[in-house]
């Protein structure tokens, strides 16, 4: 589903990502536990559109991403260091607007997805008193509603707790069995369930 | 092809929710009026405030201070969308990004410049302008205020995330604002003195057009850059 | 058509030799036209009839405005191409246009200044084509300000690339609005080029130093692009090549 060749970025002075190459299939995960400043957060920027690269060639089931750039988007979901949640909005507030933007959602799926992420009683709290781990995992809840193909993580389980990370790996487990993909950055491995699950150590070995 | 039901409902959210934002802090939103009346009441301090006079002013130091308040005010355009992450999910969100960001600028421009343009007759009159001159006055910054806002967007883009940012802004955005600087006060001067100041507002209106088709366009690509 | 030699132009290497071959043809018939233009301004022309010698400093003042005008059409013009094909290259080009520009602009605004005082009494005037050269002075300081703001280079570049298509549109706004204010204020319209119609011994110097400061302007603007594409590029292997052969041009 999604094809990237011959990836070259540089960041400033530094050649940051060498002709780099990847191909992601339906149910299949690949973890980048490159070490820092390796270039995760930037091909993961790349894929999604953020960060142009100086050359390569990025396609989505088939089709030059190019072509039709809102269309890709639609089908991506990008969750980064910031996790795009206003502190004076409510979580639901949060949930709502950010859907929107994308689609409608029914209340009963907002309240669907707040109970699988354990925060049906969070509801109507405003964001910035929640702790960081429950912040996320409003994050990851918005992941989920989002109803993309292609999920671009960097760093999905920082500041989560044991269950926070499970969570992670069933929310990612269930996107796979569904027919999605996603490129995930890491530190530590994720411990998915899936066959279609790939680890990729170092930037300079093949995908 | 975006849905275009789907674009007005997208832009619709942007403002809803950038008002509801507001509401619930808006300390912030009444910063730029303040330091507007605050300028205006300067300059007659500065001058003998001798009513001929003060009137023969009333125009300039009404067009500075709308100005200058309207710099201040976006200045925090993009801020804190920029920090936490909004703004990338505007560029991701498969809607055009130019047209999230006019929505966007819209919304500021009702909480700041509207509030100029309302507490503009106060301060006009506080200058001697008659009270017949007050529509002509509201209609010139209404125009005015809106390109401020626009092209202070685009200079908010381009300077998002720069440190000390503020001056530079600045520096960006008032050479741009020139023609409405002339333009608006010499709307107000003809207002101020009776006379038809139709051909002013026309040129004024012309000005807010060219930058509310155009400055989204620009920011959008700005903001683009900042966020890489 | 073949875009071939395009898309060359945006190799740096490429670039940087073509340009040092030519900023010799530019440089010398450069000096040659400014020595020419100032000495038939400065010594040769008649003093104008109405504004004696000091009518003289138009020899400078008028070719500094228009090079301050001409440079940031170029730069803005270079920065789109480096934004629209990406071509570093045509960043750095800009870069290399943005302090010249700035400095024959206030060249020309120093020299304006110089030429009101023994006529007008007055170190200033508003009048509207001095009041536009110092807004476009101000579009340039905003220019280089922003790049210098921003660290990294990129970023800076393509920044301050839509800051030059966005002030390139808006210049001749600003000037008409200008032209347009004072048109209803009725200031002193100054700086009327030579009143009747010049004779040969006045515009032809003025040609020359036209020609001379344009031609200096591209040798220059060549020259400190060429440095700035060596400076990012100063990782590079053909940077080294050229160092360790210790010539001129790759």
């Amino acid at each position: 589903m999604l094809d990237v060749s011959e990836l070259h970025l540089w960041r400033g002075e530094r050649h940051v990502l060498k002709g780099l190459s990847l191909h992601l299939g339906a149910g299949q995960a690949l973890q980048l536990l490159w070490p820092n400043g390796a270039g995760k957060t930037s091909l993961l920027r790349v894929v999604a559109g953020l960060l142009p690269s100086e050359s390569g060639h990025i396609s989505w089931s088939g089709q030059a991403v190019a072509t039709d750039p809102l269309a890709y988007c639609r089908n991506l979901a990008y969750l980064g260091h910031d996790l795009a949640l206003k502190g004076d909005l409510t979580v639901l507030e949060n949930l709502r607007y950010s859907l929107g933007l994308r689609g409608g959602v029914t209340a009963a799926q907002l309240q669907a997805a707040l109970q699988q992420n354990g925060l049906q009683a969070q509801g109507g709290e405003l964001v910035r008193h929640l702790s960081a781990g429950q912040q996320r995992r409003v994050a990851l809840a918005r992941l989920a509603l989002w109803q993309a193909q292609l999920w671009l993580l960097d760093e999905p389980v920082t500041n989560l707790d044991a269950a926070g990370q499970q969570l992670v790996a069933s929310a990612i487990d269930a996107h796979l069995q569904a027919g999605g993909c996603a490129l995930i950055a890491t530190h530590q491995p994720l411990a998915l369930g899936s066959p279609g699950n790939r680890l990729w150590r170092q930037p300079q070995e093949a995908a | 092809m975006t849905d275009s039901a789907t674009a007005w409902s997208a832009a619709a959210l942007v403002v809803q929710r950038d008002l509801r934002l507001a509401f619930r802090r808006p300390g912030e939103w009444l910063q730029p009026v303040a330091f507007f009346l605050i300028v205006t009441l300067l300059f007659p301090l500065a001058l003998d405030p001798e009513p001929a006079r003060l009137r023969a002013l009333a125009p300039a130091a009404l067009w500075v201070a709308a100005l200058l308040a309207s710099v201040l005010a976006v200045e925090f355009l993009f801020r804190e969308d920029g920090r936490d992450g909004t703004l990338e999910q505007y560029a991701l969100s498969g809607q055009s990004f130019a047209w999230l960001l006019l929505a966007k600028t819209l919304t500021h421009w009702l909480l700041t410049g509207l509030p100029l343009v309302v507490a503009a007759p106060l301060a006009a009159l506080s200058l001697g302008a008659p009270a017949t001159a007050m529509p002509g006055i509201l209609a010139a910054l209404l125009l005015g205020s809106l390109s401020l806002s626009l092209l202070g967007a685009v200079g908010a883009g381009l300077t998002l995330g720069v440190r000390r940012g503020g001056a530079l802004l600045s520096l960006i955005v008032l050479p741009l604002a020139i023609p409405t600087l002339v333009f608006g006060a010499r709307a107000t001067d003809l207002a101020i003195r009776a006379e038809p100041m139709d051909g002013s507002l026309y040129l004024l209106a012309a000005l807010a057009v060219l930058a509310l088709t155009l400055a989204p366009l620009a920011a959008a690509a700005a903001v683009r850059i900042s966020l890489e | 058509m073949n875009w071939v030699w395009f898309h060359r132009f945006g190799s740096p290497p490429y670039f940087y030799s073509v340009a040092g071959r030519i900023v010799p043809w530019l440089a010398w018939p450069a000096t040659l036209l400014i020595i020419a233009g100032l000495y038939g301004g400065l010594v040769l022309a008649p003093p104008d009839y109405q504004q004696s010698d000091a009518a003289r400093i138009m020899y400078v003042h008028v070719p500094a405005a228009y090079v301050g005008l001409m440079a940031y059409v170029v730069m803005a013009l270079a920065a789109a191409i480096g934004l629209v094909w990406r071509l570093k290259v045509s960043h750095a080009v800009a870069a290399g246009c943005a302090p010249i520009g700035a400095s024959f602009t206030a060249v020309c605004l120093v020299t304006g200044m110089l030429w009101g005082q023994p006529m007008w009494g007055t170190w200033w005037a508003w009048d509207p084509r001095l009041v536009s050269m110092l807004v476009l002075l101000f579009f340039y300081l905003g220019y280089l300000g922003l790049r210098g703001a921003i660290d990294d280079t990129a970023r800076a570049d393509r920044a301050s690339a839509v800051l030059a298509v966005v002030g390139v549109v808006n210049v001749p706004i600003v000037h008409y609005s200008v032209v347009w204010w004072n048109s209803l204020h009725q200031g002193p319209s100054l700086l009327r080029k030579g009143g009747p119609a010049m004779p040969a011994s006045m515009w032809v110097p003025l040609v020359l130093m036209i020609f001379g400061c344009t031609f200096y302007f591209y040798a220059v603007m060549l020259m400190r692009a060429r440095a700035e594409v060596m400076r990012r590029e100063r990782g590079g292997q053909w940077v080294r090549d050229l160092l360790i052969k210790g010539g001129e041009n790759p």
